[in-house]
């Protein structure tokens, strides 16, 4: 039996472009994780406001759904996003880290279905959401 | 007739490329990934280029969809504003010598985007172009395509709605 929270941290974690954004797995349930990124500087697409790039809340929650695909109890080993697509609702407050919450709510032999939130420290309001479809990957 | 002479190649060349590079440079985070512009006329194509920071999977390996993302987010917003300030760079509205961040309209806000993963995006250079579909006074739609080594085969692409900045700053 594998380690499932230790997998989908390896999974998140072990990522190159993840850790160049700062990503960290909070914590791991069935299909369901809690990922955080810190405000970074580098990171900003609006100098005159400080607000960061809605890219790096898009890889954010891509990083995220995948992990969440991981952890799902169908044991996938491996996945690919397919589509996802990103509705951003408000901007991040400058400073702040951001959450994400990327929940995969069904899935078949072969796809996984997927729905993520960003939030930074004003909870209630989410920054952005995201839907999205993932390829899965079975131990042959 | 008394038509007005063009002016100097030169002097258009430097009144664009000045506009494109103040553009481009006023997104951190275009930086950060290793965003680069080039134009031919008004057409724009962007290079993201290829850093190890990029890759999302080391087993294959393959860039991030994240990274990928963000490189046609960039892309589709740059275009979309270019296509915008387009008629004021040619007719001098707009001062490409005094044109820096403080002085650069503001960029359009993107409201939602959707990415289409076709293939696996290699670890090397990615390329992009972008359509504006329709722009309004507020609303635009944008579709954006990215190739690596062949043109006809896209490795992602992506539409997304984008609110335009208010005309009067």
């Amino acid at each position: 039996m594998i380690d499932k929270p230790e997998f989908a941290k390896v999974f998140m974690e072990a990522v190159p472009h993840n850790n160049a954004l700062g990503m960290k797995l909070i914590s791991v349930g069935d299909g369901v994780v809690e990922t955080e990124m810190p405000y970074d500087e580098r990171f900003i697409g609006d100098p005159k406001t400080g607000v960061i790039h809605g890219g790096v809340v898009y890889a954010l929650m891509d990083a995220s759904s995948g992990t969440a695909v991981i952890a799902h109890k169908s044991n996938p080993v491996s996945t690919a996003t397919i589509d996802l697509r990103i509705d951003y609702m408000r901007s991040a407050t400058p400073g702040q880290t951001i959450r994400a919450r990327a929940e995969c709510y069904h899935v078949t032999r072969t796809v996984a279905f997927i729905r993520a939130t960003a939030t930074d420290d004003d909870r209630d309001n989410p920054v952005a959401t995201a839907t999205g479809t993932f390829t899965v990957e079975h131990a042959e | 007739m008394n038509r007005k002479k063009p002016e100097p190649m030169q002097v258009v060349k430097q009144r664009r490329d000045g506009a494109l590079t103040a553009l481009a440079a006023s997104i951190p985070y275009a930086q950060f990934l290793g965003i680069e512009f080039e134009r031919r006329g008004d057409e724009l194509t962007s290079t993201l280029k290829y850093d190890d920071k990029l890759i999302g999977n080391p087993m294959l390996p393959a860039l991030h969809g994240g990274a990928t993302a963000a490189f046609l987010e960039v892309t589709a917003v740059i275009e979309l504003s270019w296509a915008s300030l387009w008629t004021d760079i040619e007719n001098g509205t707009i001062d490409v010598d005094t044109l820096g961040p403080d002085t650069l309209p503001r960029l359009p806000k993107t409201i939602d985007f959707t990415v289409d993963y076709l293939r696996s995006g290699l670890p090397r250079d990615a390329y992009a172009r972008a359509r504006v579909n329709r722009s309004g006074r507020r609303y635009a739609s944008v579709h954006v395509e990215a190739w690596q080594d062949n043109r006809s085969k896209l490795f992602a692409q992506a539409t997304g709605h984008f609110l335009m900045p208010s005309r009067d700053g």
